[in-house]
C-alpha cells in the first residue's frame, strides 16, 4: 500500500541550515548534510531544502550542498528557493537533487513550469504555493506571504498541474507558525481539484495534526520544520502514532 | 568489479553512482559500447519521457547493444520500462528483453504514483529483504505483470515492481533512493 510521507523541511542560507536546531548530539547543527542524514536515519520519507540565500555565490554553494547531501543520504529530496530558469534546475538535478520546487517565478511566468516539465519530466517538478484567505477567498501570495497576487489558489493549482507540475506543496500562510494544525478544508478541496500528490505545509504543532491532515485533508505528505528541528515531535514516535491511527506509513 | 552506468542523457545518474559509492563500489559512466561490454555489471537508468529516451538510445546504437549483453544488467525506473516490448508513452517500441508492455495508470488515484509502496519480492535481488518492504517510486506508466515478475506491487492495479529474466533485471522503484532495503537490493545485484 502506498504510504503517507513525512517531510522535514530545512531552510538553507549560504550552504548552512538556519534557525536554531535542537539536536544536541549533532557535531554541527548548522551542517545540512549531517542533519539530513539524521532525518533519513530516523525514518523521514523525503526532505525539502529551501534556499533563502541571496548572495552572488548562491548557485555554486547550493550545488555543492546538493551534491554533498545526495552523496550522504538514500531518500529522495527536493530543492527550492529562488529557482527561475531551466539552467538553475539542470545544475541541481545534475548534482543529485530528485526534485525541484518553484514558487514565485512560476507565478510571475507560468510558462516556466511547462518548460521544466518538458525538459526534465513532470515527476521532478514541484510547484509550491503560498496562500492565505482574504475575504473568504484563498489568494496566492509571494515573498513568504507578504505580497498578494491576483491569483486564486484553486485556479492556480489547476493551471500549474495542467502545465506539468508533478506535485503541489501548499502552505497556508494563515496556519504557518500557529501550531494549530494544517489547512485541511483547503487541502481537501485541492485534492479534489487536481490529481497529483499534495504536500500539506503550515500549522504542524502536535501529532494529532498529522493524523487530521491525512485523514481529513486528503494530504499525501505532510511537511514541517520547527516541530522536528526542536525535537517537539520525533519522527519514529510520529510514525508509530500514525500507524496506531490507521494511517499507512513506512 | 567494474560497474558501468549507461550514460545516455536521460537519468539521475549521480544518485545511483553515490548509492554504489556508499556500498564501496565505484562506477564508471559511459555510453561507449566497448566500455559497457567490458563491465562486470551494467546499470541502465532513466527518468523522463520514454520515446525521447528511446531516440537517444537509437542515436548511439545502445538499443541494439543492451539486449545482447551477457553480464548482469539492471534497468531502473524508465530503464526497466524501456527493456519491455512496448511503451504507451509516446507509442514507443522497447528493447524487447522483458515480454510485456508498459501502459499508463488509468485510475481515480493520483498520477504519478509517487512515494513509498510495499513490494512483495523474491529470488536473488530480494535476498535478505523482508517481504512487503517499502521502496520509493515515482512513475505514471507501469509494466503489466508477466512471468518475469520477481517484485509485485499494487497501485489501483497489480504491476511489475521488479522483473528478472536470464541476466537481465529491472526495478520500477529507485533502489538508490529506497533507504536500507534499496541498498541491500543493489548489494544483491552487485553480488550476482
Amino acid at each position: 500500500m502506498l504510504t503517507k510521507r513525512i517531510i522535514p523541511c530545512l531552510d538553507i542560507k549560504d550552504g548552512r541550515t538556519v534557525k536554531g536546531v535542537n539536536f544536541v548530539s549533532l557535531r554541527d547543527a548548522g551542517d545540512p548534510v549531517e542533519l539530513a542524514a539524521r532525518y533519513a536515519q530516523e525514518g523521514a520519507d523525503e526532505l525539502v531544502f529551501l534556499d533563502i540565500s541571496a548572495s552572488e555565490e548562491k548557485r555554486k554553494t547550493l550545488a555543492k550542498m546538493v551534491r554533498d547531501v545526495a552523496r550522504a543520504i538514500d531518500i529522495p529530496f527536493t530543492v527550492g528557493g529562488g529557482i527561475s530558469a531551466v539552467d538553475d534546475v539542470a545544475i541541481l538535478l545534475d548534482n543529485g537533487a530528485d526534485k525541484v520546487s518553484v514558487n514565485s517565478s512560476a507565478v510571475r511566468r507560468p510558462e516556466l513550469i511547462s518548460e521544466l516539465a518538458q525538459r526534465f519530466g513532470t515527476q521532478c517538478i514541484v510547484v509550491a504555493i503560498d496562500a492565505k484567505q482574504l475575504e473568504n477567498e484563498w489568494v496566492v501570495h509571494l515573498v513568504g506571504g507578504k505580497l498578494p497576487t491576483d491569483r486564486k489558489l484553486f485556479e492556480w493549482a489547476k493551471e500549474a498541474v495542467d502545465r506539468g507540475a508533478g506535485e503541489l506543496l501548499f502552505t497556508s500562510m494563515d496556519h504557518d507558525g500557529t501550531k494549530q494544525g494544517f489547512a485541511n478544508a483547503a487541502l481537501k478541496k485541492l485534492s479534489e481539484t487536481v490529481s497529483v500528490p499534495i504536500i500539506a505545509s503550515g500549522g504542524a504543532g502536535d501529532m494529532t495534526h498529522f493524523v487530521d491532515t491525512f485523514a481529513h485533508g486528503n494530504a499525501d505528505a505532510a511537511l514541517a520544520a520547527s516541530v522536528f528541528h526542536f525535537k517537539e515531535i520525533g519522527i519514529p514516535d510520529l510514525k508509530t502514532y500514525l500507524r496506531q491511527h490507521k494511517i499507512p506509513v513506512r | 568489479m567494474n560497474v558501468v552506468i549507461i550514460d545516455y542523457g536521460a537519468g539521475n545518474i549521480q544518485s545511483i553512482r553515490f548509492a554504489l559509492e556508499r556500498l564501496g563500489a565505484t562506477a564508471t559512466l559511459s555510453h561507449d559500447a566497448v566500455e559497457i561490454k567490458k563491465a562486470t555489471h551494467v546499470i541502465f537508468p532513466g527518468v523522463g519521457e520514454a520515446s525521447s529516451a528511446m531516440e537517444k538510445l537509437q542515436a548511439t546504437g545502445l538499443d541494439t547493444l543492451i539486449p545482447t549483453l551477457t553480464q548482469p544488467v539492471l534497468g531502473i525506473c524508465l530503464g526497466m520500462q524501456l527493456m519491455c516490448n512496448h511503451s504507451e508513452e509516446g507509442n514507443t517500441k522497447g528493447l524487447g528483453v522483458f515480454n510485456t508492455d508498459v501502459v499508463r495508470f488509468k485510475t481515480n488515484l493520483n498520477v504519478p504514483h509517487m512515494g513509498w509502496n510495499t513490494v512483495d519480492g523474491k529470488e536473488a535481488l530480494f535476498q535478505g529483504i523482508p517481504s512487503n518492504s517499502h521502496f520509493y517510486m515515482v512513475h505514471s506508466y507501469y509494466a503489466k505483470p508477466n512471468a518475469d515478475v520477481v517484485g509485485a506491487c499494487t497501485y489501483a492495479v497489480p504491476f511489475a515492481a521488479a522483473l528478472s529474466k536470464n541476466n537481465f533485471y529491472g526495478t520500477q522503484f529507485h533502489p538508490e533512493k529506497s533507504g536500507v532495503v534499496g541498498a541491500t537490493l543493489l548489494q544483491n545485484f552487485l553480488a550476482l
